[in-house]
């Protein structure tokens, strides 16, 4: 079972949580011109760290905000976890 | 090399089986191959025995870190069918149908194929109407399918729950009668055996570290027993391939995720099919053994863990036991998992790359095992006559960019979800 830190509601059981992928994906910024190659980075390539990984999830059965959670996809050891909108250094 | 046969088991019987030849042999990697197979995995060793069978190459290696059969390939529930709706999945997949169909003679290993059918349970009339557009699509392609009422379906797994109050009542169900399951490490061992006869080196505890290309020309690769040339290299690392990718700077279309399976202690025989549940994702089949043979969801976050977690375990469970009630009384024996290469949209990548002589073999999500002869014969055509051939032609690379995607679920791109 993982345990992971909401920055809103404090340390939960995996089981309130749902995934939602890599963090670090960037859409293409609006009304700039947007390359194929930039859309197939943005929709399909991924580059899937062996490591520390940074990644979202939604407090889905809390309180169903999007968090960041930076894990271990090896081990599974959680680091770090940040708001949504929060900078991560 | 020795012949597997009845004469001979009785003639090394005299011996007290001390004196058959080795299947493989351990040799110190060469300093140059004209093929380089990275991953002693199912897909590695087909590749390589058809490269030596198919196109006559035998100065090839296959490198594997770990030993043969360690992967995926000797930790799948495999299940062998070719029961897709898409054209590009149907006929590879039905390619592969008729290859397990001559495995053990052609390779004189007993695989232990056994054809003995799936049924994918349908539990509402829309899934009824979508599984009667997929047995029609499959017809069409020359693949058997049999659309199943629920009475049909009672005869064949009466153990299934058909009373009133279920939450999802068995409506039909679609069934591949040609299906079945085949003894996965044999898969491994027999390829193995004979692409080491032909003259392939299979080179174990040997991870692969590195690349060297020149002028956008593959090389040769460095490993941890150190470089070797190569003119021509192919991928077969399955989980491994983003890790792989990164050092050729390449960012592919796939994500790695784990898959747990388990089988629960032996019993006597009760289930003679493959059954997937229709509501979630469950399957079970019965081995030789009498171990029922269960697995369904990814543990549903990126891992390169290689074991799983039980939350997804009790989930997939729980849907076993809605389907199948009895499953509830048996003691788990085992639980393990393997590190899947989930494609965006759900098929395999089997292409040559931007690098001259570097070929990929990936994204096998789900059904790689019973992918394992059709890959390795596309890909040995793949490498040998450097383009593709028409079966795996629809499993390119640049199939993102150009929108020509083979999603068979619909399901998009949260590979996690799927
Ligand atoms: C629990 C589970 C159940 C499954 N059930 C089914 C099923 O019922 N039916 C089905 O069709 N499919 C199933 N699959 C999928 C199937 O097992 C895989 O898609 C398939 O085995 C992948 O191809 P492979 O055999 O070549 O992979 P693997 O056996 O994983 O081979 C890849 C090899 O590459 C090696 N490698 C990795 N990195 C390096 C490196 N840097 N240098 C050298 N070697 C390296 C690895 O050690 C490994 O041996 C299942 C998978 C799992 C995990
Ligand atoms: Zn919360």
């Amino acid at each position: 079972m993982l345990y992971i830190n909401c920055p809103h509601c404090g340390m939960r059981s995996q089981n309130e949580f749902s995934y939602g992928g890599d963090a670090s994906v960037k859409r293409p910024e609006i009304n700039k011109e947007v390359s194929d190659q930039e859309w197939d980075n943005f929709v399909y390539n991924r580059k899937s760290l062996r490591g520390k990984h940074l990644e979202l999830w939604q407090h889905i059965s809390g309180c169903r905000q999007w968090i960041k959670v930076e894990r271990d996809t090896a081990t599974h050891e959680i680091f770090r976890t940040f708001k949504a909108d929060e900078e991560v250094a | 090399m020795q012949k597997y046969s009845i004469f001979n088991l009785v003639k090394n019987a005299f011996s007290n089986h001390q004196n058959w030849d080795l299947a493989w042999k351990d040799p110190t990697p060469k300093e140059e191959y004209d093929v380089v197979i990275i991953g002693g995995g199912g897909h590695g060793l087909a590749t390589a025995y058809y490269l030596a069978k198919e196109h006559n190459i035998t100065k090839v290696a296959i490198i594997e870190k770990g030993w043969i059969g360690g992967g995926n390939v000797g930790r799948n529930t495999t299940i062998i069918r070719s029961n897709y709706m898409h054209d590009e999945n149907g006929l590879f997949s039905e390619f592969g149908m008729d290859l397990w169909r001559k495995m053990s003679q052609d390779l004189n290993y007993n695989v232990m194929f056994s054809p003995r059918g799936i049924i994918n349970l349908a539990h509402s009339d829309a899934q009824m109407n979508a599984y009667a557009r997929r047995g029609n699509s499959m017809r069409l392609n020359g693949i058997d399918a049999v659309l199943l009422n629920r009475e049909q379906v009672k005869e064949i797994i009466p153990m299934a729950d058909f009373s009133d109050n279920v939450r999802f009542p068995i409506f039909g169900g679609l069934m591949q009668p040609s299906a079945g399951t085949a003894r996965h490490d044999a898969v491994a061992w027999g390829y193995a055996r004979q692409a080491d006869s032909m003259g392939v080196d299979i080179i174990q505890n040997c991870e692969v570290i590195g690349f060297d290309v020149n002028a956008g020309k593959i090389k040769g690769i460095r490993t941890s027993r150190g470089n070797i040339k190569a003119k021509k290299v192919g991928i077969c690392v399955a989980g491994s391939t983003n890790i792989l990718a990164e050092k050729l700077n390449m960012t592919l279309p796939i994500e790695t995720h784990l898959l747990q399976a388990c089988v629960s202690e032996p019993v006597k025989p009760v289930l003679d099919k493959v059954v997937t549940f229709g509501a979630g994702h469950f399957y079970v089949s019965q081995s030789d053994k009498g171990e029922m043979v269960m697995g369904g969801d990814l543990d549903g976050y990126n891992s390169y863990a290689q074991r799983g977690n039980l939350p997804t375990l009790q989930h997939v469970l729980t849907e076993g036991i809605a389907m199948m009630p009895f499953l509830s009384k048996l003691k788990m024996l085992r639980t393990w998992g393997g590190i899947m290469d989930m494609s965006m949209d759900g098929s395999p990548i089997i292409d040559k790359t931007h690098i001259e002589g570097l070929y990929l073999n990936c994204g096998w999500c789900y059904g790689g095992f019973k992918a394992t002869p059709a890959s390795g014969w596309t890909f040995a055509h793949t490498i040998a006559q450097d383009r593709v051939h028409e079966l795996n032609a629809g499993y390119s690379l640049n199939r993102f960019s150009t929108g020509h995607l083979i999603d068979e679920k619909g399901l998009g791109t949260k590979t996690w979800i799927s």
